[in-house]
């Protein structure tokens, strides 16, 4: 166990050592977004009742923060090892694959959950945001940033070069989290869009983590948590397979 | 005895590209090994397998018994690596890197042989130095202690001397050649025959994916059997017995082929009786570089 711990801890200091941009400037982007929808919206738009914007907002923006964050974390560190080649460093050792998995996956939760916690104490100082379930809201951010480390480290062993990680980033991973209920409700949707939210995992996460804090959601958060449960086991099964085979790492 | 390294009927194909066609390799415990090949013959290839980075079409790879395959955490435990690129991790300094190094390895409490390495390969003054300050040759250093953190009883080194500058280039050597001293297995691949021909007791050349010889050092030394001696005048002329025997000229120097040393005395002598001032004298004995450049023209 001790290379699976030294692995996560080598992850883990090397975006503490850049924590200027790894944790505090998403806080910063975060907050941003804040400041600007709340100002223009908050006296237009009441998603449940008697919560106001700007603190319905507040959980959708610390979890779109967990989420990008734990990606940015496992794939940027798996596409600048490969093209420095200093991948070798953790190819050359007695690291078993599921290790190699677990390492950068919790790694990449760690950074998603610190970058979330950051953004979550700052926000307070603007409204006061209710945590009615916090079991609920860990659970979800938990396994949310699981799901988004794990698909760093697909998207980090299959691009080549920066750009083909910033397409999938880009293509991807924010549509997919924008278009999730960050800063809306799916409900006011048309019933159209409301359907199509329905297939993006990203939505249930979302959706789950902020019935944690008003007790209010979409869907039912048992519904929500078994389906960021079954795509987080998916995706698992699958990432593990594709390191078990060496894709693009052992040749 | 376990061969520490060991190759069986090793193919690899990247496309249509066959890198190896089927190499048959024994290295033995303590041996200094010498992997010698044009660009391109499969030298690294041949390296990556067993270092696992690659994976053999058919064969097998073992290092000190162990399948890099099945019993790959023995193996690599068993195994050190000098990679031939220079790389290095920029976010850490360098006892950082081989204190992470050494982690992946399951050794835990390495701080003393740490400490060793880093005297031994004269990087104590940059030990708290983040990797990306360092310059290529202390970049080098770092690569060759992170390869020896565990204490691996098989070290291979990829062109560890590639654009590396006289003195650490002997300073490694002697550091290498103390741990072969030690008992570590080394295998070496380079484009310098020279040091080749200086340090390894056994060696096998590469081509296309095939071994195309393999033996020890003196007997491959001994498939040339030529022997030459140069000589430069200051005055007079080469008598025309001599004149008959005599190689193009290189520069303002003579070649003349021997069968024997023994025959040198009756030339110099022959020389002397013609009148002829000899100002410079050199024996060229043959050397692994020409043994190299023949057995290459022969497959």
């Amino acid at each position: 166990m001790t290379s699976l711990a030294t692995l996560f801890y080598k992850e883990v200091l090397r975006f503490y050592k850049v924590i200027l941009q790894t944790v505090m400037a998403p806080i910063i982007t975060a907050l941003l977004y804040l400041l600007i929808f709340s100002h223009v919206l908050s006296e237009h738009v009441q998603v449940y009742p008697g919560v106001s914007y700007t603190a319905f907002l507040i959980p959708g923006l610390v979890m779109m923060s967990v989420l990008q964050n734990a990606f940015a974390n496992s794939s940027s560190s798996l596409i600048q090892s490969k093209v420095t080649d200093n991948i070798v460093f953790v190819l050359l050792p007695p690291i078993a694959y599921w290790e190699f998995f677990l390492a950068y996956v919790a790694a990449a939760m760690v950074r998603g959950m610190v970058v979330g916690a950051g953004v979550f104490l700052v926000a307070m100082w603007f409204t006061e945001v209710p945590l009615q379930h916090p079991l609920w809201a860990f659970a979800f951010a938990f396994f949310g940033s699981a799901i988004l480390g794990i698909l760093g480290v697909i998207a980090g062993i299959w691009a080549n070069q920066f750009d083909q990680l910033a397409g999938f980033q880009n293509f991807i991973i924010v549509p997919l989290t924008f278009l999730s209920g960050v800063f809306y409700s799916i409900h006011s949707l048309p019933e159209f869009w409301q359907t199509v939210s329905h297939f993006n995992p990203f939505f249930y996460m979302i959706d789950g983590f902020r019935y944690g804090f008003f007790g209010v959601s979409d869907v039912s958060p048992s519904v929500s948590l078994g389906v960021v449960l079954a795509c987080g086991l998916v995706l698992s099964l699958a990432t593990l397979q594709l390191l078990k085979s060496g894709y693009k790492l052992r040749y | 005895m376990t061969p520490a390294i060991e190759f069986c009927g090793v193919h690899k194909q990247f496309g249509t590209l066959e890198a190896l066609k089927g190499v048959d390799l024994r290295v033995e415990p303590g041996e200094f090994f010498g992997l010698l090949g044009p660009n391109g013959a499969g030298k690294s290839t041949l390296i990556h397998v067993l270092a696992g980075l690659v994976r053999a079409s058919s064969g097998t790879a073992k290092v000190m018994g162990h399948d890099v395959r099945s019993d790959y955490r023995a193996a690599r435990r068993s195994l050190g690596m000098v990679p031939q690129e220079l790389v290095y991790d920029p976010f850490f300094t360098v006892r950082e890197t081989l204190q992470i190094q050494s982690g992946y390895y399951g050794v835990r409490g390495n701080a003393a042989w740490i400490d060793e390495l880093l005297v031994g390969l004269d990087l104590v003054s940059k030990a708290d130095t983040y990797t990306r300050m360092l310059s290529g040759g202390m970049k080098r250093r770092v690569l060759v202690a992170q390869a020896l953190v565990h204490k691996p009883p098989v070290i291979v080194l990829d062109e560890p001397t590639a654009g590396v500058d006289v003195e650490l280039r002997q300073n490694l050597w002697q550091f290498i050649r103390r741990l072969n001293a030690e008992g570590h297995t080394i295998m070496l691949t380079t484009h310098y025959l020279e040091e080749a021909e200086m340090l390894c007791s056994r060696i096998a050349m590469l081509k296309q994916g095939r071994i195309v010889a393999l033996d020890t050092k003196q007997n491959l030394l001994n498939l040339i059997t030529d022997k030459y001696v140069r000589l430069k005048l200051s005055a007079g002329a080469l008598p025309p017995s001599l004149v008959a025997r005599a190689r193009p000229m290189e520069g303002d120097c003579f070649v003349l082929p021997l069968t024997d040393y023994t025959e040198l005395e009756g030339m110099l002598r022959e020389l002397r009786e013609s009148g002829a001032v000899i100002e410079e004298v050199e024996l060229i004995k043959p050397d692994l570089e020409e043994v190299f450049v023949q057995v290459m023209h022969r497959h």
